[in-house]
């Protein structure tokens, strides 16, 4: 289970989160919602520790650890894992290589053993296989002249196999095509379970029509300012954010 | 790659003081008198009992570089060098000419073991397959004190030996090829080098004969204020093949100490040598004391046609380096190539690069150049790319990476290119890049502590050049150079 708790956030002497509170429940798959510059993907970077980000007040809970007092690769062991919205690039390193380096880092930090190899490419070939991705891909360096959906697909390849427990998608639907967003969709639908949640960040309601959230969380001015059901989504798409601004100006 | 988790487990079993071969070697030596002069010339002439010719081809040498001035224009800075306070022969007592490996001193032979040199025939073969055979030569000091794989070598028609002993066993070779890629007056260190020089490795290859193993040379500074002035030929007579491996290192000590080495390579008709270097010597502590100065002259003549030589380095020790291993393209068709890897941290400064002269027609070369820079560290590649008037047809790629680690460090690129022939080609390309935040976080994200992201980062970045590595020393060359940037991160 994930707990924000009033959390306030600002970069550069912006305040970018103002008192955020959010609880997303094991299994429980929570869409998060808003107009540009909400402060969404900032919510998802301080969720996973990027540096930059100044937090002035509250805190995140995952399974009652403290992740603010964890760095980046403490937080991902403890089981989070965000989908970038823009995958990194690695030169020269081949994707099965970054694979097995980081599903190792983890298990280290975890006070287990190395994968062996052939346990680690039956684990490879299967969870490629569900994404539609081609042993070659896996031989290229990561991310390195992949497409965009290649790269999304690259994401959720890294999320089935290092089997986090907080999974955070940040617009992974922009810049894919209908094939693509179906792939994607279908790949993270089969990772849905009883003790692993999701956090979507999305703008549109095309993607929550293949991942169809419990719970729908709008954002705006960095503050959680309405939830409810997958319906709130598709009152936002016939309305648009305007309301929500209003409100803020109110 | 498993390496990349072998890499970060020897990161953190070593200690926080990084340079692991620091130690020192109680052996008892024989030195010349300390400093330079005509008497220790041929002090150590005749302690290697050389012929006359030897000895006033060195004199001559002596008296030239006593009229040269050391050269200023590589991106270094040092303290002068007091040439008179240096050893120029060192040499374990019970020397000269150990029989077999049970005469050399056991002390010496636990140091190459200390440092992973396979030394005993028995060993390799007893654990390793035929084909990963290596047959080393190891120098100590100023003299070589084992050659492994000599018979069967020999059974091959391959003379791999000291050049001391060559001098005295085939003097004829020696002196038709000694000097004649670096010639006595070359430049100031190689001059001084051609003076002095103590031991080194002598390679011959008959015409035909693919050479049936790795030649290896290891390379042991051990005693203080000693200098290393090692000169190796390595000649690839027609039609033959040759792959010929250096290692190098030295005891920590606050000192500076001299390596100045030259290595001529030459390749008759349709013959190649691959020459790679696996340097690291001791680099100085974190403030800059101490290490090696590694001035160093390697030319590689592709004299034959359709002859190639390849230069392969990865470069992690030294205080300062300077250092460009060169090909001259004389035989038509021939083609020069050049691997390197440089990294730099601490204090570190490196000059490095090379020289390709396309002289004969169609002559190709290819330069492929990854510095990485760490710390407080300046790493320069400086490269000369020419084409004399008669180079029809002369092509040349150079690719330049530069990669930085923190914001202290430097990265420099300065390549000459020179054309007198309308006809010739030569592409250069070059790219400097940090590893960027988003790139750390983005590993850091995946669960890779930052030293680990870090050595995942660069062994990316160097990948072309350790794939040109043998097998073995590409894995050696993948730790080094993570153990060589260890704390630069953070």
């Amino acid at each position: 289970m994930l707990e924000i708790k009033n959390l306030v956030v600002q970069i550069e002497d912006k305040r970018i989160l103002n008192g955020l509170d959010l609880t997303v429940n094991n299994g429980e798959v929570a869409a998060i919602m808003g107009p540009n510059g909400s402060g969404k993907s900032t919510l998802s970077y301080v969720i996973a520790g990027k540096e930059d980000y100044e937090v002035l007040d509250g805190e995140i809970l995952l399974d009652g650890q403290n992740l603010l007092e964890m760095e980046p690769d403490q937080r991902a062991a403890a089981g989070v894992f965000l989908a970038f919205q823009y995958p990194l690039e690695i030169p020269g390193v081949a994707s099965m290589t970054f694979l097995k380096a980081a599903i190792n880092a983890q298990r280290k930090a975890r006070g287990e053993g190395e994968l062996t190899t052939p346990d680690f490419i039956k684990r490879v070939n299967a969870a490629a296989g569900q994404l539609e991705i081609p042993k070659d891909m896996l031989k290229r360096a990561l991310n390195v002249g992949f497409s965009g959906g290649e790269k999304k697909r690259m994401e959720i390849l890294q999320m089935a196999l290092l089997q986090p427990t907080f999974c955070i998608l940040d617009e992974t639907d922009s810049g894919l095509d209908i094939d693509a967003l179906r792939i994607v969709s279908e790949g993270v639908n089969a990772l849905r379970s009883a003790d692993r949640s999701f956090l979507v960040i999305t703008h549109y309601q095309r993607l929550l029509n293949h991942i169809v959230p419990d719970t729908v969380h709008v954002m705006s001015s960095g503050r959680i300012v309405k939830s409810g059901g997958k319906e709130l989504a598709l009152e936002l798409e016939a309305n648009g954010y305007a309301d929500y601004r209003e409100s803020e100006a109110a | 790659m498993p390496a990349v988790q072998e890499t970060i487990d020897q990161v953190r079993s070593i200690d926080v003081d990084q340079y692991k071969y620091g130690f020192e070697t109680e052996v008892e030596m024989e030195k010349a008198p300390k400093g330079l002069s005509e008497d220790v010339i041929r002090f150590i002439s005749a302690k290697k009992g050389e012929p006359e010719w030897m000895l006033q081809w060195r004199l001559d040498a002596y008296k030239r570089w006593l009229t040269m001035k050391e050269p200023n224009w590589a991106r270094v800075s040092y303290d002068k060098i007091r040439y008179n306070d240096i050893y120029y022969y060192a040499a374990p007592k019970n020397n000269p000419a150990p029989k077999s490996l049970d005469e050399v001193d056991p002390e010496i032979l636990k140091t190459y073991e200390k440092l992973g040199i396979p030394l005993r025939e028995q060993e390799i073969l007893a654990g390793v397959e035929p084909r990963n055979r290596v047959a080393v030569d190891a120098v100590f000091d100023s003299v070589s004190v084992a050659t492994t794989f000599k018979e069967e070598l020999k059974k091959a028609g391959v003379i791999f030996m000291p050049i001391s002993e060559a001098i005295r066993e085939y003097p004829d070779l020696v002196r038709q090829y000694l000097g004649s890629v670096v010639p006595v007056t070359d430049n100031f260190f190689a001059t001084l080098n051609s003076a002095v020089f103590t031991d080194g490795s002598f390679v011959y290859v008959p015409p035909g004969v693919r050479c049936p193993m790795e030649l290896s040379t290891y390379f042991r500074i051990n005693e203080k204020n000693t200098g290393q002035f090692e000169r190796t030929l390595i000649i690839a007579d027609k039609g033959s093949y040759v792959s010929y491996l250096e290692g190098c290192t030295a005891p920590k000590r606050d000192e500076n100490q001299l390596h100045a080495a030259v290595v001529e390579l030459v390749a008759l008709d349709d013959a190649e040598i691959k020459y790679s270097t696996v340097q690291n010597w001791y680099p100085g502590d974190a403030e800059g004391r101490g290490g090696i100065y590694n001035f160093v002259t390697k030319r590689g003549d592709c004299r034959g046609r359709n002859s190639v030589i390849t230069w392969t380095q990865v470069e992690t020790g030294s205080a300062i380096t300077w250092k460009y291993p060169s090909c001259i393209l004389r035989g038509d068709n021939s083609r020069g190539e050049f691997y390197s890897i440089a990294v730099s941290n601490g204090m570190q400064q490196v000059d490095s690069g090379t020289k390709m002269i396309h002289l004969g027609k169609n002559t190709t070369s290819r330069i492929i150049s990854k510095g990485i820079a760490a710390g407080k560290s300046e790493n320069t590649y400086r490269g000369l790319v020419s084409a004399h008037r008669k180079a029809t047809g002369a092509r040349n790629f150079t690719n330049c990476d530069s990669l930085l680690i923190g914001n202290q460090c430097g990265a420099h690129t300065v390549p000459y290119i020179e054309s007198k022939n309308a006809s010739a080609v030569f592409e250069h390309e070059a790219t400097t890049s940090k590893i960027s935040e988003d790139q750390m976080f983005y590993c850091l994200q995946r669960g890779l502590s930052e030293e680990e992201a870090t050595a995942l980062i660069v062994n990316g970045f160097v990948k072309d050049v350790l794939q040109q590595l043998p097998m073995e020393f590409a894995v050696e060359a993948q730790k080094l150079i993570s153990i060589s940037l260890e704390g630069s991160v953070g």
